[in-house]
């Protein structure tokens, strides 16, 4: 156990642990201030509602788990043969009193988590709106072999393995894959959604705090998937708007031609941006996700439509 | 000629692989010729390659479990390595396309070749004994369905020397797994390896199923079989349902892959999601075939150790059935990030944490029948007790993760796998070494060296949670599950923590491997002369150990539950002083081997695109088993006098001690 507590105390400089019994890592909290990391330190409004959920739900099971931890050592001790003062009932093998009480305890134990999984599931549905005063800003997200794709559609600007976001404003992400399945994830805004080609899923996150925050693919996607990450840059309002400006000044398009060398397959590349965003490509890519992006600039009626 | 095989699969060009190879060859090649020097090939063929004694094929799936288990952890301690060191700027010293083999391999090798070898070897070694019948009830079917797994195991192996074994996860989830993302033949090899074994799992549900609904001795109605029995039939009605679902999935992701299908591409009106739903609907259920054993050989061990009948018999009962249907209502849990909707999420989250409600009542039934027992600390109720305490964790943790939005964070996390193997080395794995140790001395005569024994749980009890309880803690930080390699040098110390526990949990193994060679040696220091060494309840323990070809010269006759328990407290008259009859027993039977070797013919020509080989060996299996069907000396009989004499022998022998 010593051995446990040592290593993850160098593990996460300067955030506290506090390691339960039998080393289990039951509430581990950033107490000084910068810990920058996993799903225990949310910087959002999902990553905390879910951390409280796996708070309460961790504090509940283990009000029945510890004590029959306990009990199983100290009858197994106490039973032991060779303890003379321990009384034996060695044909005793039923009592309705009791397997009333044995049934009913994680009986009512999973009544009372399931009203919390049941209440979570639809509060933390990720397709669902964040509340907010401000409108939620929409970005379009694609995976490839082996790297990010955020599209700003409304902003028309493009950007590889980091995406900026202003704080406090909840972010509508769109997704899908242009190859195999990948999982997009920033532990520390919450909850995760698998990308899938072909088809689109959703999710709301929205970063409370500016900072950098960690994204990663959490679904094995081949030989590059290590290096799938990229980083969530929370700024202000302000800051936002500078960026989308700077942005805008680049001359990359996101084009047909820019975007097929994009799809190739590469490992571990650097932050990158478009200046413009061919448009609707995100819908001819969620149509024909194999293939090179077929382009109408008048209307999305796509002939090859299966 | 050869299809796509070339002198290029061999890897000449990687030395860990290569390495490994030649000396496989080598010791298997020793090993082939001891057996020639000494001449026990006849002796070998006779009393085990052909047997149909479900003892013997009981303990020749156990060997294999056990020699699986050292190839399936190799593959884990050099992925521990490999995250010891890739931190930051390091990327290890395995490559990608590597260690994406190796940990594809370590979860292909652990569950269908440890976990469920060694369960079905401990089933099909115990059951017949326990529900007191001579043999299962297609004992030739029983020789097939070992010899189909022992050519899967061959399959993945060959993989290891001739190509390359898949780099696709466990799952091989498509589209990753389609010929456009994996065109090598990885993907093939976990295929046909798992198609060819799959199959033999199968049959042998489907035997021991039929065994235990048809086969029982006269008086054992189904309120008065063991539990173990009770948790085999669960285990085994879900290989028979959930089994035939893993095939008619791979069946679809080979025809995509050979015959250009498109069930589960990306293209052409394929779903991938469709792959998802099916291979964890044979998935989830998979992982109670596993455990219910487990807790079956947990409630013989308690009973037993603690000196008292199992405590709550029906609810274990009720338990053991209701997990077995709520099994099959969950599998969706393994991707509440696939999007489904709040509905649907909810709902598979709560009927998972329903499943919570049945195991825990099996945690309370073990530890009511340990209160007032008077238990003997030997080995298998080390393991016992470790896996009541162990499994309570791993159940918490599981029901975290039935909740979706804590899923939601925690979903392909290292949280995940520290989970998973919470529940299975602490559950399965566990429930195996109590199981192997408790029936070795029914199996060999002899008890396993006691000490070592506990040397052995010891072991593998502090390397699981040196290994697995840093794995939470990577999980919260935001680790996920098959990283190569990773940025954040914070996760560093806890990696090396682990594979500090993957070093002892490697003692515990060198020490099981001591275990068997000094109980072996000094066999005669720890004899089971009676054959009831851990004073026993069931009805194995009657027999002699090892036990004859045709297990109980006479039928027993069951009057209750413990049915040896009662027996031994009543006076029975002794065996060799009723009226003996001759009985049958099936003969032996190459059809298995011969299949087999077929079989692994044909799966190796697939893999390479060999059409002419795969329809010899194809040819191969329909004319042995042609052959098998014209035989008509199908049983050979067991006189009177050799009866007698084995039961004169056997109260010698319990006179002596």
């Amino acid at each position: 156990m010593r051995r446990i507590r040592d290593a993850s105390a160098v593990a996460v400089d300067n955030c506290t642990w506090v390691l339960a019994r039998r080393g289990i890592v039951l509430a581990t909290l950033g107490v000084v201030g910068g810990c920058s990391r996993g799903i225990l330190d949310p910087h959002g409004p999902v990553g905390e509602s879910e951390r409280l959920i796996l708070f309460d739900a961790t504090a509940l099971m283990l009000a029945v788990v510890v004590p029959v931890i306990l009990c199983t050592l100290a009858f197994a001790f106490w039973f032991r043969s060779g303890n003379s003062h321990a009384l034996r009932r060695p044909n005793w093998e039923y009592s309705g009193r009791i397997e009333f009480v044995t049934w009913s305890i994680p009986a009512l134990m999973v009544l009372f988590l399931s009203g919390i999984a049941w209440i979570g599931s639809h509060d933390l549905d990720p397709p669902k709106a964040l509340a907010s005063a401000s409108a939620p800003l929409e970005i379009d997200v694609v995976s490839l072999d082996w790297k990010w794709l955020f599209i700003y559609p409304q902003e028309q600007v493009a950007t590889v393995n980091q995406v900026i976001v202003p704080v406090n404003v909840p972010v509508r992400f769109r997704l899908t894959s242009a190859s195999v399945m990948n999982s997009f994830f920033v532990p520390q805004l919450g909850s995760q959604i698998y990308t899938m080609a072909g088809m689109t899923t959703q999710v709301n996150l929205m970063a409370s705090a500016s900072g950098a925050y960690k994204g990663l693919s959490a679904q094995f996607s081949g030989a590059g998937f290590s290096d799938m990450r990229f980083d969530v840059r929370a700024v202000s309002r302000e800051e936002y708007d500078a960026w989308l400006k700077t942005t805008r000044e680049v001359s990359t398009p996101l084009d047909a031609v820019h975007y097929e060398l994009l799809s190739r397959p590469s490992v571990a590349n650097e932050p990158s941006v478009y200046g413009t965003v061919a448009a609707g490509l995100f819908d001819a890519i969620v149509k024909n996700p194999g293939a090179p992006p077929v382009l109408s600039t008048e209307d999305n009626s796509d002939p090859s439509r299966r | 000629m050869l299809g796509n095989l070339t002198w290029s699969a061999i890897p000449f060009d990687q030395p860990i692989p290569l390495t490994t190879v030649c000396v496989l060859l080598l010791a298997i090649l020793g090993l082939l010729t001891l057996v020639t020097l000494k001449g026990w090939w006849p002796y070998l063929w006779r009393e085990w390659i052909t047997t149909t004694d479900h003892k013997r094929i009981g303990v020749m799936y156990v060997i294999l479990a056990l020699v699986m288990l050292l190839r399936g952890f190799s593959d884990a301690i050099m992925m521990r390595a490999q995250l010891a060191v890739a931190a930051g700027n390091a990327t290890g010293y395995l490559p990608p396309e590597h260690y994406n083999q190796i940990f594809s391999a370590h979860g292909t090798i652990m569950i269908f070749f440890v976990a469920m070898t060694f369960v079905i070897g401990l089933m099909n070694f115990v059951l017949p004994l326990q529900l007191g019948v001579r043999d299962v009830a297609f004992p030739v079917l029983n020789s097939v369905s070992f010899w189909l797994t022992c050519a899967g195991v061959l399959l993945i192996n060959i993989s290891l020397g001739v190509g390359e074994f898949s780099r696709t996860g466990w799952l091989a989830y498509p589209p990753l797994s389609e010929v456009a993302y994996s065109p090598g033949v990885g993907v093939d090899y976990y295929l046909w390896s798992l198609q060819i074994s799959g199959l033999g799992t199968l049959l042998s549900g489907i035997n021991l199923t039929t065994t235990i609904l048809k086969l029982r001795a006269p008086g054992m109605g189904y309120g008065r079989m063991p539990v173990f029995c009770w948790t085999a039939l669960a285990s085994n009605l879900l290989i028979v349902a959930a089994f035939p679902i893993l095939t008619a999935t791979f069946a679809m992701l080979l025809l995509d892959r050979y015959l250009g299908f498109h069930f589960f591409t990306n293209d052409g009106g394929g779903s991938p999601m469709m792959y998802v739903n099916l291979i964890w609907s044979w998935g989830h259920p998979e992982v109670y075939i596993l455990i219910l054993p487990a807790f079956g050989v947990f409630s013989e061990v308690i009973a037993t150790f603690s000196g008292k009948p199992l405590f709550g018999y029906r609810s274990m009962v009720l338990a053991t059935m209701g997990i077995c249907v709520l099994s099959f209502m969950v599998w969706l849990h393994h991707f509440f990030t696939m999007g489904a909707g709040a509905n649907v999420n909810a709902f598979f989250g709560i009927a998972t944490m329903i499943i919570a409600v049945p195991t825990g009542v099996k945690i309370f039934n073990w530890l009511f029948t340990l209160y007032g027992g008077n238990i003997r600390f030997t080995a298998p109720i080390y393991w016992a007790i470790g896996f009541m305490v162990t499994f309570v964790i791993g159940g918490m943790t599981g029901v975290l993760m039935a909740i979706p939005p804590a899923d939601f964070v925690l979903h392909n996390s290292l949280f995940l796998i520290a989970h998973f193997h919470n529940v299975i080395i602490g559950g399965v794995l566990f429930g195996a070494f109590a199981g192997y140790t408790y029936w070795f001395p029914k199996a060999f005569g002899f008890k396993l060296h006691e000490g070592l024994g506990k040397a052995i749980f010891w072991c593998w009890f502090v390397g699981f949670y040196l290994a697995f309880m840093p794995l939470y803690g990577l999980g919260l930080l935001g680790a996920t599950r098959r990283l190569q390699h990773y940025a954040d040098p914070g996760w560093q110390p806890l990696m090396m923590v682990a594979l500090g526990g993957a070093v002892v949990i490697l003692i515990g193994i060198a020490l099981t491997v001591a275990q068997l060679v000094v109980s072996i040696r000094n066999r005669d220091r720890f004899p089971d002369l009676t054959g009831d060494p851990w004073n026993g309840r069931t009805l194995e323990w009657s027999v002699s150990s090892p036990p004859p070809s045709w297990n109980f010269s006479i039928l027993p006759i069951v009057s209750g539950p413990d049915a040896f328990w009662s027996l031994k407290h009543q006076r029975t008259p002794a065996a060799s002083a009723v009226a003996l009859q001759s009985l049958n027993v099936p003969k032996r039977s190459p059809l298995g081997f011969q299949i087999a070797a077929c079989v692994t013919l044909m799966g190796f020509a697939l893999v390479w695109h060999i059409w002419w080989m795969a329809i010899l060996g194809l040819l191969g299996v329909l004319a042995v088993g042609l052959r098998n069907a014209w035989r008509v000396d199908l049983e050979e009989i067991i006189p009177v006098s050799v009866l007698a004499a084995h039961e004169r022998a056997r109260e010698a022998r319990v006179a002596q001690t």
